[in-house]
Parts: structure tokens; C-alpha cells; sequence
């Protein structure tokens, strides 16, 4: 009788189903730790064993990067000689990589504000109305993910070539936003999927037009989806390597590509510096966003 | 014309080919407070979203106060609605949700704080303000879901099953409340339910609808004593169906014999109906009355001897079921100090007055 509700779509489904495996893999480790206790050696020793070598074999790079940024030796391998914070001032004092930090904050933060704006109104679009093409517009705006980025790449410069418009820092941010789209576009759907009409319609029912019910309803009720949207545009648009380098125009080098292009040179320990430094960005930023967010979420009970 | 709160006209809703509501003419006069019932997939629901303004017409008019409300955005019509699962904002506290349409009726701080203290005054939770709606009960959330509604002052107020999220004795305390606050405020509403208890308990009008269409509109008492259909009979407490012809018509007494077994019955009936016209013969099981012996009763009355097959206590009634004349009837009784048994003989009373007649087609004649 009432159609107003939608089935999740495709691509929400997918979504939910990759939160539920982050989720899963997140317990994991605890629920193998209360598994260790039980008297049954032999075959769980065995994983216990597997387990641990995975982990080296993911984190120790990592490891080795953040251990030798802080080394004084002047050349950035092993042995260990002291420590020092030299590198990061070496850092500090190149223009260089000043300057390609300053391009990649602006860009991923300009990258996160668009993407996700889009990504809302599409996102609005998809689940709360009905339109003809509907299916294969959100398929659509899922593919990028999909298509190798280096046939992006390629595949945008060309179409920037055939209509004569020179490569800026407006055209990568286009790029970055093509690139992200995605997955804003499946975080927030996901969210509103699950946050059912009958409020917006509650509000609607009180006096609130459909701006208003947008931001005084959907919009606070979403916040956490828009959240993860931006941190995940943000960081794809902050390590993005492969289309960054097919679509910045000369002057331009973002960290990545700055990178890059030191790498071609020599081993700097000013890599391995930068190198810390960016996982400190990466990582901390979405601890430091799920911190506040919980604070918030406590806050406005209180 | 004033004093008609909500005016339906021909009103039909489809979907595609579907009709999900056909010609609903209906008055909702001000201060009273009219139930859609029905089975689900009736259009009761469907009916109440286009007075809301949350589903289009398809045909037809509805005017609110008099005004025409077809083209009118929901958020222009100055309504109050509460929705079977509430709905409160749950980022919002219990003060902000029921404040929320305030601040689209330019009404003052002072002044708006002052109207949710009294909303919340007469949905009697005045100490929750500040609580989250995660916070509350089913029964506490439904209050504060009506206490939103009403602080606007809504020209009428709409509820869609607003009981049925909750469980069984709360909703029986909530329909009391819900009908206290109605009397209280005067407000015209408009209640949606599927639950012939509940719709006979609180309205002072019935729309019995079925299939997209209004079956039979009436006071409680009307649609359940004088059903006008079939399905009004049947969907409304328990009744036998009498397939039978028509013998003689006199006085408004009208002699009917039953196609099945042996049984004769006069019934009083202001239709119009032919000797040899096929009818159907409405009897509500209470209205069937179980003695030992023939007893007087006045007025025409309609005795047949029988037995006892099935017994179902129920407390205050019982519910028995009874061979007589080559029928299975369905007869509810008060218990009294000398119940009957299984196997008891009994003779069955009906008063003429007491049963309907329909025509062939399950309608009344008029």
C-alpha cells in the first residue's frame, strides 16, 4: 500500500556487507585471544603461529620506516646509529615537500568537502526517490571503483587533450573527486538506507519544508556516514598516486608523487620521515574522528 | 460548512491499475473523532496519508476547514500527526521534538517553552524534557509523540495505529488517554486502526472500509448492531450467516425460511423484500439467548429447541456452539451460577428486532 520505502540498493548492500567484515576482522584478534586458553595445542598453536607471522609480514615495512626516520645515520638504512629528530627538520626546511603537503591538505580537504556533498545528493537521490534509470545511474556512479585507475587516468587526460583544456589543480581536484565519489556514495547510502522516512515525514507533518527537514532531520541523523565519507575521501585523495601522476599539471606535486619523484634520485631518510609522518596523518585522523564523534554522541545525551 | 473539520469528495487513489481507494465521500465534523477500520490493504492507511498530504489524490477532493487541500504541500496544512512506531527525532530531546513545529508558527521563545510544559501537562510526562527518546518506554514514547502533534494547535489531528507498537494492557490504558486528551482538546481526528475493539471503544463515527471502499459509516453502535454488508457482519465480533428465502412480508415482519434444515424465522427488517427473494439472515452470537424452557419475552420471538456441542469459557462469557435445526450456531453468553455443558439441551431465543437481513448480494435493502 505505501511505497514509499525502498529496498536497499545494490551498492548500499555491498557497502553494508564490507562494514560487517571490517566489524568481523575487528573482533577477531579478541576472540581468538579467549580461544588460546583452551587445552587443545596443537592445531590452534599452529594458527596462533600463522597469525603472528601475518602480522609481522604486514607491519613490519611499517615499522622499519617509522624505526629509521628517527636514525641520525646519514644514509637511510640499517645500522642504527642514534636518535634523532634531524630528518624531520630536513623535512621541515624543504620547500619542496612543504610545499606538496600544503597542495595534498588543500586537495584532500577540498576533495572530502565536494565528494561528500555530491555523495549526499546522490545519495538522497537513490534512496528516497524513484526514477527511471535509476539502477544504471547508481551503477554509474559506482564504477570508478571498478575501472583500473590507471585507464581513469589515462582515459581523463585523453578527454582533456580531445577538448583542449590545459591541465590545472581545478581539473585534479575533479579527478579526485571522480575517484572518491564511490565511496562516499556507498557509506552514506548504507546510513540512509537505514534511517526510515517516517521521520522526515514526522517533520514534514509539523511544518518543516524539505530544506528544513533536511537539515534539521536527515542531515544530523546522517552525520556519522558523512563523517566517514569525508575521512575517506580525504585519505584516498591524500595517498592517491597512479591518477595523481597522469593528471597534475607540471609545477603541481602532491606528497605521493613528491615521493615519487625523490625516490627516482636517491633513498633520502627524509622519506622514511615523511614516510612516519603520513602514517601518523592516516592513522590518527580517523581515531581522533571516531574519539569525537563518540564524545559528541555521549554529549548530546548528557 | 464551518463546522466540518475534514471534507473527502469522491476521492480515489490507484497506483498503476491498482485502486487502492475508490470514491471515499466522507465529513469529519470538528470535535469528533471518526475511525477508518478495516482489514490491512483496505486503503485505511492510504486514505489517511492523502489527508496528510504524504500521498497524492488521484481524484477527487479533500478540504481541510473548508479549504482545498489537493495541491497543498503537507507541511502548509497544519496538521498533527502521530505514526505507528512515533518517530521522535532521536537526536533531539523530548523538549526539542515536541518544540520542533513551533519554530515554523512564529511563536516566541518564552512562549514556546511555556506551550511544551503544557503539552506535556496533558500527555501527563511533565518531568522528561530533557530526556532522550532512547530513554523513554513504548507508552512514553507514544505520549510524546501526540504531545509533538498537539502543541501546534493542528486543525486535525491524524494517528495511524498509533497503539499497535505497544503491548496489550498499555494500549488498553493508552485508549482511555488518547480519548481523554481528544475531549480535552476538541480536536477533530482521524484514527486509523485495524482493531474493532479499539474503534468501537473511542470513535463517535465508524468508517468500515474494505477493498479501497467505504463499506459502512456509522456510530459504533450503528456498524455493530445494524451491519449494512457482509463483511461489516463479519469482520465486526462474531455472527452466523442464515442463507434462507423469503416466506412473508408483513408489518415490517419479515418470515424467513432457512434453505437448510427446517427452521422458520421472523425478523424485523424496514427493507423491502419480495416473497421468494433469496436473502441472508444476520444473527450476532450474543444476541442469541440459551434457556432451559420456552420463556416469555415480548414482542415477536423467534424459539428453537437445540444442543450443546462446543463449550469455550472465556471468563465473563462463554462461547458455545449449538445444533438447532440443522445448523451450527455460534451463540455468546454471559456465564451465569448454573453453566451449560457439553451434550445440555437448550432452547435458543432471538428477538425479531435482533437480526438483520441482507440481500442476495450481502447488502441492505432500503
Amino acid at each position: 500500500m505505501m511505497q514509499t520505502t525502498s529496498t536497499p540498493s545494490a551498492p548500499a548492500r555491498t557497502a553494508a556487507r564490507i562494514a560487517d567484515r571490517a566489524a568481523a576482522t575487528a573482533e577477531a584478534p579478541t576472540r581468538a585471544g579467549r580461544r588460546f586458553r583452551l587445552p587443545r595445542p596443537s592445531g590452534w598453536s599452529f594458527i596462533r603461529v600463522a597469525t603472528v607471522l601475518v602480522y609481522v609480514f604486514m607491519f613490519a615495512p611499517i615499522a622499519v620506516v617509522v624505526l629509521l626516520s628517527f636514525n641520525s645515520s646519514r644514509f637511510g638504512t640499517f645500522p642504527l646509529e642514534g636518535f634523532s629528530f634531524r630528518w624531520f627538520q630536513a623535512l621541515w626546511a624543504n620547500d619542496a615537500i612543504v610545499n606538496a603537503f600544503q597542495t595534498s591538505l588543500v586537495l584532500g580537504t577540498l576533495t572530502a568537502i565536494i565528494s561528500t556533498a555530491i555523495g549526499i545528493a546522490a545519495s538522497l537521490a537513490m534512496v528516497r526517490y524513484d526514477f527511471p534509470g535509476k539502477g544504471l545511474i547508481n551503477t554509474l556512479l559506482i564504477t570508478p571503483i571498478l575501472v583500473p585507475e590507471v585507464v581513469l587516468g589515462v582515459a581523463l587526460l585523453l578527454f582533456l587533450r580531445w577538448l583542449s583544456i590545459p591541465k590545472s589543480f581545478a581539473l585534479l581536484l575533479m579527478g579526485h573527486v571522480l575517484i572518491t565519489l564511490p565511496f562516499v556514495v556507498l557509506v552514506v547510502q548504507a546510513r540512509l538506507t537505514g534511517i526510515k522516512p517516517v521521520y522526515e515525514e514526522a517533520a514534514r507533518s509539523l511544518g518543516a519544508n524539505a530544506w528544513e527537514t533536511f537539515f534539521r532531520v536527515t542531515l544530523p541523523l546522517l552525520m556519522p556516514a558523512v563523517f566517514a565519507g569525508m575521512l575517506f575521501a580525504f585519505t584516498i585523495s591524500f595517498d592517491d598516486v597512479t591518477a595523481t601522476l597522469f593528471w597534475k599539471s607540471g609545477g603541481t606535486e602532491t606528497v605521493p608523487t613528491q615521493i615519487f619523484a625523490m625516490l627516482r634520485n636517491s633513498i633520502s631518510p627524509e622519506i622514511n620521515a615523511l614516510g612516519t609522518v603520513m602514517i601518523v596523518l592516516t592513522v590518527s585522523l580517523p581515531l581522533i574522528a571516531g574519539f569525537l564523534a563518540r564524545r559528541f554522541a555521549k554529549g548530546g545525551r548528557g | 460548512m464551518t463546522d466540518i473539520a475534514v471534507r473527502l469528495t469522491d476521492v480515489e487513489k490507484h497506483y498503476g491499475s491498482f485502486q487502492a481507494v475508490t470514491d471515499m465521500t466522507l465529513d469529519i465534523p470538528e470535535g469528533s473523532f471518526v475511525t477508518l477500520l478495516g482489514p490491512s490493504g483496505c486503503g485505511k492507511t492510504t486514505t489517511l496519508r492523502m489527508i496528510a498530504g504524504l500521498e497524492s489524490i488521484s481524484a477527487g477532493e479533500i478540504a481541510i476547514k473548508g479549504r482545498r487541500v489537493n495541491e497543498i504541500p503537507i507541511h502548509k496544512r497544519n496538521l498533527g500527526v502521530v505514526f505507528q512506531n512515533y518517530a521522535l527525532f532521536p537526536h533531539m530531546t523530548v523538549a526539542d521534538n515536541v518544540a520542533f513545529g513551533l519554530k515554523y508558527r512564529k511563536v516566541g521563545k518564552a512562549d514556546a517553552r511555556e506551550k511544551v510544559r503544557r503539552a506535556l501537562q496533558i500527555v501527563r510526562l511533565p518531568h522528561l524534557e530533557d530526556r532522550m527518546p532512547s530513554q523513554l518506554s513504548g507508552g512514553q514514547q507514544q505520549r510524546i509523540a501526540l504531545a509533538r502533534a498537539i502543541v501546534v494547535e493542528p486543525d486535525v489531528l491524524l494517528l495511524d495505529e498509533p497503539l499497535s507498537a505497544l503491548d496489550a494492557n498499555l494500549r488498553e490504558e493508552m485508549r482511555l488517554e488518547l480519548k481523554r486528551i481528544q475531549r480535552e482538546l476538541g480536536i477533530a481526528t482521524v484514527f486509523v486502526t485495524h482493531d474493532q475493539g479499539e474503534a468501537l471503544a473511542m470513535s463517535d463515527k465508524v468508517v468500515v472500509m474494505s477493498n479501497g471502499r467505504m463499506e459502512q459509516v456509522g456510530t459504533p453502535e450503528d456498524v455493530y448492531n445494524r451491519p449494512a454488508s457482509h463483511f461489516v457482519a463479519d469482520f465486526l465480533g462474531n455472527s452466523n450467516f442464515l442463507a434462507g428465502r423469503v416466506e412473508t412480508v408483513e408489518q415490517g415482519l419479515v418470515t424467513v425460511v432457512l434453505t437448510q434444515g427446517d427452521l422458520r424465522l421472523t425478523i424485523a427488517s424496514g427493507g423491502r423484500f419480495k416473497p421468494g427473494e433469496l436473502v441472508q439472515v444476520v444473527v450476532r452470537a450474543e444476541r442469541i439467548s440459551l434457556g432451559r424452557e420456552p420463556e416469555p419475552l415480548a414482542g415477536p420471538l423467534n424459539t428453537v429447541p437445540g444442543v450443546i456441542t462446543t463449550v469455550d469459557y472465556q471468563g465473563l462469557n462463554a462461547r458455545y456452539f449449538v445444533e438447532a435445526g440443522g445448523h451450527r450456531l455460534q451463540v455468546i453468553n454471559p456465564i451465569d451460577r448454573n453453566p451449560f455443558r457439553d451434550g445440555d439441551r437448550v432452547m435458543l431465543h432471538l428477538r425479531a428486532e435482533d437480526a438483520v437481513i441482507l440481500d442476495e448480494t450481502g447488502r441492505v435493502h432500503h
